[in-house]
């Protein structure tokens, strides 16, 4: 039974799966955090605040579950990531769970009272719960392609070297823009599909058509930055895919255009950031034509084509370290042990085809637009 | 490392958790009640149910929410704050908490939604679906947590790795069926269904003492009354004592919970009231009752309960064997190959933690003397006064609930509900079943000290490297977002309680703008 899933193939199955997280990621809590961030711009009385909140009203729970599950999931296959990680981004994770904190708080208590103090705040605090997490997040990114200054010591033990005013970049920034502007073409393309003609959903068009041209700049000058800005890393010397997980196994070097070895040697990789360009640029013409099937389609490949760009150029590193290249985490040093992958693996065949079911027949079963009528009767409603 | 961060970091951690510990038990609890009254009305068809189930559900979507918010801070703050003990432990410890998000916070977040948006969606039984699932999910949420916080408390199945430096999994299956763990879900899941009773018995017993909405309080009373009878029982006879003869540091928990400072002989004595003192090692003005603990901790006459003292001696051996396994570690770090090591790593190494106290005083535990090997092995002993004091106050209010729910049951019975001093009893109950339950927390958790993982990792090795400063802006700044959401969760619920359960979910037509005047002031 473990024959075809030797140790090498294990980790590869959880780099995988650890962009399949990401991405599911994006997709669904996307339309929440674009949702959020949308709305003081789409939606400017209390019935259209709460027609654009509705919208992810019975799902935004599950959705953000993703995002604990890439916790959870990174934690179990990539320990060392998950320690280096969080604990380099110490601050910028705080700012980012203050604000989730306060999205599910403002969903659920919004409604419970009439003021329009009270209603005025929990926008603020649904606004910065989708604004800030989707910035911090593409920052986050752009430093991770940048490198993070941390180190290991013998034991294994992390030390961080880095700020958190060092975290921001001409090219973090445009990373976490980039991130922003993802985020609400998808919230924008949700909107679209999921509420009554009017107002709300002409705003959400209109911003959403704007946020797919503003990333598909956004993207090209990425990649700009990346091909002739002085990043990348390179393993120097033999790769061990089947050896323990200690990274400081492996030796890397820095090296100015790294990032794009991968598509020198393999052309065909070339077909993702050409899908994250495309993709957004059908949603584009979806949401300036009205079209919904394609603006949701082209938001989602435009997303995945983004994530797997990154993901794919810096393969194998997954974290590499600026100040010890020798530090840098990659697919073959920093996993969990064959037997705790193979039993995650196991988990996520038997459960992840579950909980896509389940949560298919729920958005079924919670299908069809929001209207203002239904928001001025049903009780039920946030 | 520097002992102000380890201080802060056990600080924020301890703050975080209890807070998210005041939400998660009466979600367990709750969720289930909610699954008992739905049933009823899916059976019987009377509207009455149907109103006292959405009453409940209000109470159960403002509490679950904030168990949601604080949540997410705990499942980063392993890696935020604890990174060494991500390192060292990721291999086991990840696992459970990835499975936990993957089979029950999905499966509970999911159907939560339906639950509160689909009463006019699904059919009847469709709906008692949805609930039902809210609480299984919730109730395999904290079997999986347990799983893993079991784990720290009995490491079975792993086994310290020198290449990789951390350590790793060798048997799934012994981490799965640990016996920690199982004692805690029923223990603390138990808690939950309690703290959930007292909840809806409280505020049945002010309706009925204000006189509003008895129909539905007096049917919410029976249901809290037999529920909460039988959960309070479960909560005592169940408790957690079966896991103390399996390790060296429960072991010690126990003793430290009976100041117990040396062995006695069997069958112990448990004593009701002494002031442990620390100083003299001894405990002033003791008031024993005996052979109850041995019951108790051994379920039999002749087993002993072994002594703090005798259980120091053990600790120091094992010290002295970890220095050993420590100086082997260092050598195979240079020279994996090394066949000395290697064989001295075999013989040694499950005291590798051990080794590793030393490290509190000292950079290098090979240039320990005797003297600093007897100090590290008191440090094995933990807050003694502490757990005592915890176990008693917890279990004073675990007979107390036995008590109050018999007393509710017997009463709604005989369908008594206008004896007033037992309503005021029951509303003044209210705050207890929490503080049993932190105090369950503080007594296990506490108790595991100085072990983050118990003969594994000590807590002090187990922080990452931050700043004071990193450390005192979270620490303030979850305190005051914590603290602002504590009042608006309370007044929201006090609300909700006033208003009563015809009020509906929501105000329907509440903001005079509709439709005309622009939304209040965002930008
Ligand atoms: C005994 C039960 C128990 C214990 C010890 C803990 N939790 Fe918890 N947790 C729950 C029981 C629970 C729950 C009852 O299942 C909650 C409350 C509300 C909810 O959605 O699920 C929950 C929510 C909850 C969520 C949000 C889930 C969602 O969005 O639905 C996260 C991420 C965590 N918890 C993580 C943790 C971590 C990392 C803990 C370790 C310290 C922890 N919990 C202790
Ligand atoms: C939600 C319920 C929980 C509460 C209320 C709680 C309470 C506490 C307290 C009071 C401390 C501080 C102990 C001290 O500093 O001496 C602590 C520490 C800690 N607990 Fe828990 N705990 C909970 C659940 C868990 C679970 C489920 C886990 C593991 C999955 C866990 C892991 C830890 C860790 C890693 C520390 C820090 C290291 C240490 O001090 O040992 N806790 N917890
Ligand atoms: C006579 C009654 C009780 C006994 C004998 C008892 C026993 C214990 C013991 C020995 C522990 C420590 C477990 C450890 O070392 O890890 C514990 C923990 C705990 N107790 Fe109790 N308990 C009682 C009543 C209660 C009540 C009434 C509640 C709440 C309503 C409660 C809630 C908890 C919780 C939440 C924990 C922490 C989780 C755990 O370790 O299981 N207990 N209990």
């Amino acid at each position: 039974m473990h024959l075809a899933l030797d140790y090498s193939m294990l980790r590869l199955i959880w780099w995988v799966l650890l962009g399949v997280l990401l991405i599911g990621f994006a997709l669904t809590d996307g339309w929440d955090l674009g949702i959020g961030t949308l709305l003081p711009f789409v939606a400017r009385t209390d019935v259209e605040r709460r027609m654009a909140i509705n919208v992810v009203g019975p799902t935004w729970e599950g959705n953000q579950v993703w995002f604990i599950l890439g916790g959870g999931a990174i934690f179990a296959a990539w320990p060392f990531v998950y320690a280096v990680s969080f604990s380099g981004f110490y601050l910028a994770m705080f700012v980012v769970l203050a604000a989730l904190i306060l999205r599910p708080v403002g969903f659920k208590y919004r409604s419970k009272r009439p003021g329009l103090g009270w209603r005025a705040g929990w926008d603020w605090a649904l606004f910065v719960g989708g604004f800030v997490p989707s910035l911090v997040f593409g920052v986050a990114i752009g430093n991770v392609l940048q490198g993070l200054p941390f180190r290991l010591n013998s034991d294994l033990r992390t030390y961080y070297e880095g700020s958190f005013l060092g975290l921001f970049t001409p090219f973090t920034l445009l990373c976490g823009l980039l991130s922003v502007a993802m985020v609400v073409v998808h919230g924008g393309a949700y909107l679209m599909a999921k509420l009554e003609h009017g107002p709300v959903r002409q705003r959400a068009r209109r911003y959403g058509g704007f946020a797919a041209i503003l990333s598909i700049a956004l993207f090209a000058l990425g990649g700009a930055f990346v091909a002739f800005g002085d990043m990348g890393f390179r393993i120097a010397g033999t790769i061990d895919p089947f050896g323990a997980s200690n990274p400081l196994r492996t030796t890397a070097v820095q090296e100015a255009g790294g990032w794009l070895a991968n598509y020198a040697a393999n052309p065909w990789m070339i077909s993702l950031p050409a899908l994250g360009l495309l993709g957004a640029g059908l949603a584009w013409l979806g949401l300036r034509r009205g079209w919904e099937a394609p603006a949701l389609a082209g938001s989602a490949l435009s997303s995945l084509g983004i994530i797997a760009t990154v993901g794919l150029s810096m393969f194998p590193f997954i974290l590499p370290s600026v100040i010890d290249p020798h530090s840098s985490l990659t697919v073959w040093n920093a996993s969990s042990s064959e037997r705790t992958l193979f039993l995650m693996l196991v988990a996520t065949v038997v459960f992840l085809p579950l909980v896509l079911l389940y949560t298919a027949w729920v958005y079924r079963m919670l299908w069809g637009r929001v209207t203002s009528a239904a928001i001025a009767t049903d009780p039920d409603l946030y | 490392m520097d002992s102000g961060i380890v201080d802060l970091s056990r600080l924020q951690f301890a703050l975080t958790a209890l807070y998210h510990f005041l939400f998660v038990p009466l979600t367990l609890g709750l969720s289930f009640m909610l699954v008992i009254m739905e049933s009823v009305y899916v059976m019987t068809g009377r509207p009455i149910w149907r109103t006292v189930t959405r009453f409940w559900g209000t109470i159960f979507g403002i509490n679950f929410v904030l168990g949601v918010a604080t949540g997410l801070t705990m499942e980063f703050q392993f890696g935020t704050n604890w990174s060494y003990f991500s390192t060292y432990a990721g291999d086991i410890f990840g696992a459970p908490l990835a499975i936990e998000g993957l089979m029950a916070f999905f499966l509970e977040a999911t159907f939560v939604g339906l639950m509160f948006f689909g009463w006019n969606r699904l059919s009847k039984l469709g709906h008692l679906f949805a609930t039902f699932m809210v609480a299984v999910g919730t109730n395999f949420s904290a079997l999986w947590i347990l799983i893993a916080n079991g784990w720290m408390q009995n490491p079975v199945g792993s086994q310290f790795n020198p290449e990789t430096m951390r350590m790793e999994v060798t048997d799934f299956a012994a981490v799965l069926l640990n016996p920690v763990p199982q004692a805690k879900f029923v223990h603390t899941v138990s808690a939950g269904y309690v703290i959930a009773s007292v909840v809806v018995l409280a505020i049945s017993a002010l309706y009925l003492l204000q006189g509003r909405w008895t129909g539905m309080a007096r049917r919410s009373m029976t249901v809290a009354a037999a529920f909460g009878l039988a959960s309070s029982l479960s909560v005592v006879v169940l408790g957690d004592e079966s896991g103390y003869a399996l390790t060296d540091n429960q072991k010690m928990k126990l003793a430290a919970i009976e100041a117990a400072w040396h062995t006695q002989p069997a069958p112990a004595g448990i004593t009701v009231f002494g002031l442990p003192d620390l100083e003299t090692r001894t405990t002033r003005y003791a008031v024993e009752v005996p052979w109850v603990l041995g019951l108790i901790a051994t379920r039999s006459l002749d087993k002993q309960v072994t002594g703090m003292s005798e259980l120091v001696l053990l600790a120091q051996e094992r010290i002295e064997s970890g220095v050993r396994a420590y100086g082997a570690v260092q050598t195979l770090k240079a020279d994996p190959a090394n066949v000395a090591a290697r064989e001295a790593f075999a013989r040694d190494g499950r005291d590798l933690g051990y080794g590793l106290l030393l490290k509190r005083t000292m950079d290098d535990p090979r240039r320990a003397t005797p003297w600093q090997i007897q100090q590290a092995a008191w440090d094995t002993v933990p807050d003694v006064p502490l757990m005592f004091w915890s176990f008693r106050a917890m279990a004073g209010l675990g007979f107390f609930f036995i008590g109050l729910f018999a007393t509710a049951f017997l009463l709604c019975s005989l369908r008594r509900f206008d004896q007033r001093w037992f309503l005021r009893l029951a509303v003044l109950a209210l705050p207890l079943p929490w503080i049993a339950a932190e105090l369950g927390w503080v007594l296990s958790e506490f108790g595991r000290q100085p072990w983050a993982i118990e003969g594994v990792l000590p807590t002090g090795l187990a922080a990452s490297t931050l700043s004071r400063g990193q450390l005192w802006t979270t620490l303030i700044g979850f305190t005051l977002i914590y603290g602002a959401l504590a009042v608006i969760e309370i007044g929201l619920i006090v609300r909700t309680v006033r208003r009563g359960p015809y009020a509906g979910h929501d105000d329907l037509a509440p903001v005079p703008d509709i439709g005309a005047q622009p939304a209040p002031a965002f930008a």
